[in-house]
C-alpha cells in the first residue's frame, strides 16, 4: 500500500530516529511511505484566531501537494497531524475562506485529501493483527505504559480516531508487539507542551504526575507517539531527582522504536543516542537488544 | 350532552396516559376521580416512575416512598383506572375522540393473574443481577473465601421494590440461569401457586380512547458517555439516581452509607454538577434545573448519616428558584457545613483506592485536588427512551434535544399540535416533583374539558370503550 508521507520538521531533525523507525517499520508491515516531493512547515500550531487565513496557507500548501500525489496523506508527527487534519476540515467546511486561501496559495483545493495519523493507518488499514504476525522478537513481559498526549485526541470531533478519555490504540499496538500494556490514569494528560520553554518547573511537575502514575501502575517503559511529549517526558526526568527524592527515571520510547525492534529490523539509526534517559540498559537486560545495534 | 349522545357522535370517553410517573399518576387520579375511564401505560413492571427511586424530597425532606406509596396504591386500586404495565404503545391510529391504540405487553414469564406477590421466587432466586431500578449498582460482597466481589442488587426474577404496585414479579431473561443455560427452574419449584410460565409470550391489547396524555418523563445522560468522569468504569463514581438508592432506607444498603467498591463508609464525598448539562460541546446546552437542589439534599442527607464526613459540591452557579429552595441551600451550607466549590471538575480517576478529583476553584483561581471516597455525578436530564418513536407515531414534534414541543410555550404549554393530545411532566423538559404534579393536574383539566363537552361519565362498572 502506497501512502504519501509528510515527515515534518521535527522528524527531519531531532526526531530523525523516530522517522527512520517509522519508515522502516511501516515498510515491514506493507506500508510504503512515499515522502512528498516538496513540503514545508505545517505551521506548528493550528491558529486559534478564526480570521487569520494566512496561518492556514502553509498547511493548505502541504495538502495541495499531497492531493497531487494520492488520496491519503499520513504523518507520524502528532502536531503536524493535528494542524493538517483541522486545516483540511476547515477548508472543507468554509467555502468563503477556502476561496481566500486558494487565491493566496494559487491553488484549487477543497479538502479532497484524507489526513490520517500513522497510528490510525497501522490500526485500521494495516491492522494490528498483521503487525503481530510480522513480529520476530516479541517484547515479552515488557510492561509498557502508552502515552498519547493531546494532539491526536483533542478536539475529539475534529481529530480523534480513538476514545479521547480512554485511548487504546497505542496499548493495542504494544500488545501486538508482545509487550504487556499498562493502563494508567494519565495517558492523555498534558505533558506541559511549550510551557517547557517558559516555565520548566511547571512542566516538570506535570511530567512527574504522569510518570509517577505510570510507574505506580507497574510500567518499566513508556511508549509515545508524540515528539513533543517524548521530549518533555524524557528531558524533564534528568532534573527530577533534585525535586523528588528517590525518583527513578523510566525510559521514554517512540512507539516506532519498539516496533522496529520487535519486527527484528536494523535499529542502528533509531536515534538511541538522543535519549536523555538511556534506554539501552533496559533493552540489553531484557534481551530485546538486537545485535545489529551493538555499535552504540 | 349525555353519555348516549357521546356514543352517538362516536367519541370515546376514555383517556390514555402514557407514563405512570408522578405526572401521569396525578393526571390519572384527577380524571378517574371525575368519573371517567383511564388507561395507564408504563414500560416498567410497576408504576411510580423515578420518584419511586428517590430517598427524600427537597426542600421538606419527606420520605419519597412514604408520600408516593399511598398514591401508587390509589392508582392501582382505582376502579376507573386500567393499568397496562410492562407494556409499550406500539401503534396509534385515529384522531381525537377515536384513537385506536395497540399495546404490547412484554412477557413477564409469570402468570400475574394467579401470582399472589409473596416474593418467594425472588427470595430463592440464586442469580444476583444489577437492576435498572438501582441504576445497575454493583456492591462489594465478601465471599466465603474472603475475596471481595461486586454483586448486583437485584435478582433475575424481581419486583421493582417491596412497595411495588402491582407487586408482581418479572424474569430478566438476559440474566436468568434457566433462560441462559437451560437449567435451574428454582422459581418454578418454590412458587406456591404455580405461577411461573417460562413459555409465556408477549400479548397485544387494543384500546379505544378519546384523549391521550403523554407523560413520558426523562432519563439521565449515561455515565458511560462522560469519559472525563471515569466513563462508568469506576465503581465509586455513581450518578445521582444511584446515590438516591444508596441513601434510601429501602435501597440496597438499607440507607446505610456505603460505597460500592468495598462497602466502606465514605468519608469524603464529591458532587459534580452540570455533568453534560450546560455543555454545548455535548449538544446539551440547557440547564437540567434539579441538580442544584437534589445535590444539596443528598449532601445534607449524607452529612446527617456521616457526621464527620466531608461533602464537596462543585458547581457553576446555584440555581435554587423555587419556594423555600434558596433557604434549603443556605441551610446545607451553613448548618450542615457542606463545602461548595465554584468551578468545574476536569478529571476523575482511581488512585490507591481513592477516587481522585481534579478541578478548579474559580473564586481563588487555583486548581483543586480531592482524594475522595465516593463521587456523585449529576448527569444531564435527557428525554426518556422511546420519546422520539412516540412522536413519530403521533406526528408530533420534539425539539433538537428530544423534548416534547408544546403547541405554544407561554399560553398553551400542555397542548400539542394535535387536538386531543396533551403533555405533562419531565418529558417536556427537566422538572421537579411539584412541577410535574402541577402539569399532571393541568393536563387532566385539559382532558376533562373535552370529556365533559362530550358527555357524562359512564357508570363505574362499565369498562367498555
Amino acid at each position: 500500500m502506497k501512502i504519501s508521507y509528510f515527515p515534518g520538521c521535527t522528524l527531519n531533525t531531532t526526531g530523525k530516529g523516530f522517522d527512520n523507525a517509522v519508515r522502516a517499520s511501516a515498510a515491514a508491515v506493507g506500508l510504503d511511505l512515499v515522502e512528498l516531493p516538496e513540503w514545508n512547515c505545517c505551521g506548528a500550531t493550528y491558529p486559534l484566531i478564526i480570521d487569520n487565513m494566512l496561518e492556514l496557507a502553509a498547511p493548505a500548501h502541504i495538502l495541495v501537494a499531497a492531493r497531487d500525489e494520492g488520496s491519503t496523506v499520513t504523518t507520524a508527527c502528532t502536531t503536524c497531524y493535528n494542524v493538517l487534519k483541522r486545516t483540511n476540515r476547515f477548508i472543507r467546511e468554509h467555502e468563503e475562506e477556502r476561496e481566500r486561501i486558494n487565491t493566496f496559495i494559487e491553488a484549487e483545493y477543497s479538502g479532497e485529501v484524507e489526513v490520517k495519523d500513522i497510528l490510525h493507518l497501522l490500526r485500521d488499514d494495516v491492522g494490528f493483527d498483521v503487525v503481530q504476525e510480522k513480529v520476530q522478537r516479541p517484547l515479552q513481559d515488557l510492561k509498557v505504559a502508552s502515552y498519547y498526549g493531546c494532539m491526536v485526541l483533542r478536539p475529539p470531533d475534529e481529530v480523534a480516531y480513538d476514545d479521547p478519555d480512554h485511548p487504546q490504540s497505542l496499548d493495542d499496538l504494544m500488545a501486538a508487539l508482545g509487550a504487556t500494556p499498562v493502563d494508567f490514569a494519565h495517558k492523555n494528560e498534558c505533558c506541559g507542551a511549550y510551557l517547557a520553554v517558559k516555565d520548566p518547573a511547571v512542566t516538570q511537575e506535570m511530567v512527574y504526575t504522569i510518570l509517577k502514575s505510570a510507574q505506580a501502575a507497574g510500567a518499566e517503559a513508556v511508549a509515545t507517539n508524540c515528539p513533543l511529549c517524548q521530549f518533555n517526558l524524557d528531558k524533564q526526568q534528568a532534573e527530577m531527582r533534585r525535586s523528588h527524592a528517590g525518583y527513578q527515571p523510566v525510559p521514554i520510547f517512540y512507539f516506532s522504536q519498539l516496533m522496529g525492534l520487535a519486527l527484528g529490523l536494523d535499529a542502528r539509526d533509531y536515534g538511541w543516542e538522543r535519549h536523555y534517559v538511556d534506554v539501552l540498559p533496559l533493552l540489553r537486560e531484557r534481551g530485546f537488544w538486537n545485535g545489529m545495534t551493538d555499535d552504540s | 350532552m349525555t353519555a348516549n349522545a357521546a356514543a352517538e357522535n362516536g367519541h370515546s370517553m376514555r383517556v390514555m396516559i402514557v407514563g405512570a410517573g408522578i405526572a401521569g399518576m396525578q393526571a390519572a387520579l384527577d380524571i378517574a376521580n371525575s368519573g371517567y375511564q383511564v388507561v395507564l401505560v408504563d414500560r416498567l413492571p410497576s408504576i411510580g416512575g423515578h420518584m419511586h427511586q428517590l430517598s427524600e424530597t427537597f426542600p421538606t425532606l419527606d420520605c419519597a416512598q412514604c408520600i408516593l406509596t399511598p398514591r401508587t396504591v390509589d392508582v392501582g386500586r382505582h376502579e376507573k383506572i386500567k393499568l397496562h404495565v410492562y407494556s409499550e404503545v406500539e401503534e396509534i391510529r385515529g384522531e381525537m375522540g377515536d384513537f385506536r391504540v395497540r399495546i404490547r405487553r412484554k412477557p413477564a414469564y409469570v402468570k400475574w393473574d394467579i401470582c399472589t406477590g409473596c416474593g418467594e421466587c425472588t427470595e430463592k432466586c440464586p442469580q444476583s443481577i444489577p437492576v435498572e431500578f438501582d441504576r445497575h449498582l454493583e456492591l462489594a460482597k465478601v465471599m466465603r473465601s474472603g475475596k471481595v466481589r461486586l454483586e448486583g442488587t437485584g435478582k433475575a426474577i424481581y419486583t421493582l421494590s417491596p412497595q411495588a404496585v402491582p407487586k408482581k414479579p418479572v424474569i430478566d431473561v438476559d440474566y436468568c440461569t434457566y433462560f441462559q443455560r437451560g437449567k435451574c427452574r428454582l422459581c418454578e419449584k418454590v412458587c406456591p401457586v404455580g405461577a411461573i410460565d417460562y413459555e409465556q409470550q408477549a400479548a397485544w391489547f387494543e384500546e379505544r380512547v378519546g384523549v391521550i396524555i403523554l407523560a413520558t418523563g426523562f432519563e439521565l445522560y449515561p455515565l458511560e458517555k462522560l469519559g472525563e468522569y471515569g466513563g462508568g468504569q469506576v465503581p465509586d463514581v455513581v450518578d445521582a439516581l444511584a446515590m438516591e438508592r444508596l441513601l434510601s432506607a429501602s435501597g440496597p444498603t438499607a440507607g446505610i452509607m456505603r460505597r460500592p467498591s468495598d462497602g466502606r463508609e465514605p468519608k469524603e464525598v464529591v458532587w459534580i454538577q452540570c455533568a453534560g448539562s450546560r455543555d454545548p460541546e455535548l449538544a446539551m446546552p440547557y440547564c437540567s434545573k434539579l441538580c442544584c437542589m437534589y445535590s444539596a439534599k443528598q449532601a445534607l442527607l449524607y452529612k446527617h448519616k456521616v457526621h464527620e464526613g466531608q461533602a464537596y459540591v462543585f458547581y457553576i452557579d446555584i440555581r435554587s428558584a423555587g419556594k423555600r429552595y434558596e433557604e434549603f441551600i443556605q441551610r446545607t451550607m451553613e448548618e450542615d457545613r457542606v463545602l461548595y466549590v465554584r468551578g468545574k471538575v476536569s478529571k476523575v480517576f482511581r488512585e490507591n483506592g481513592k477516587v481522585m478529583v481534579w478541578g478548579v476553584d474559580t473564586l481563588t483561581g487555583l486548581p483543586v485536588e480531592v482524594a475522595a471516597d465516593l463521587v456523585v455525578v449529576s448527569p444531564a436530564m435527557v428525554p426518556s427512551e422511546g420519546t422520539q418513536r412516540m412522536a413519530d407515531m403521533l406526528g408530533l414534534n420534539v425539539d433538537e434535544f428530544g423534548w416534547w414541543t408544546e403547541a405554544e410555550g407561554n399560553l398553551a404549554p400542555l397542548e400539542t399540535s394535535q387536538p386531543g393530545i396533551f403533555l405533562a411532566g419531565a418529558g417536556i423538559g427537566p422538572k421537579d416533583i411539584p412541577e410535574a404534579v402541577w402539569q399532571g393536574s393541568g393536563a387532566a383539566g385539559k382532558a376533562l374539558s373535552l370529556l365533559s363537552c362530550w358527555g357524562e361519565p359512564k357508570s363505574p362498572d362499565d369498562l367498555s370503550p
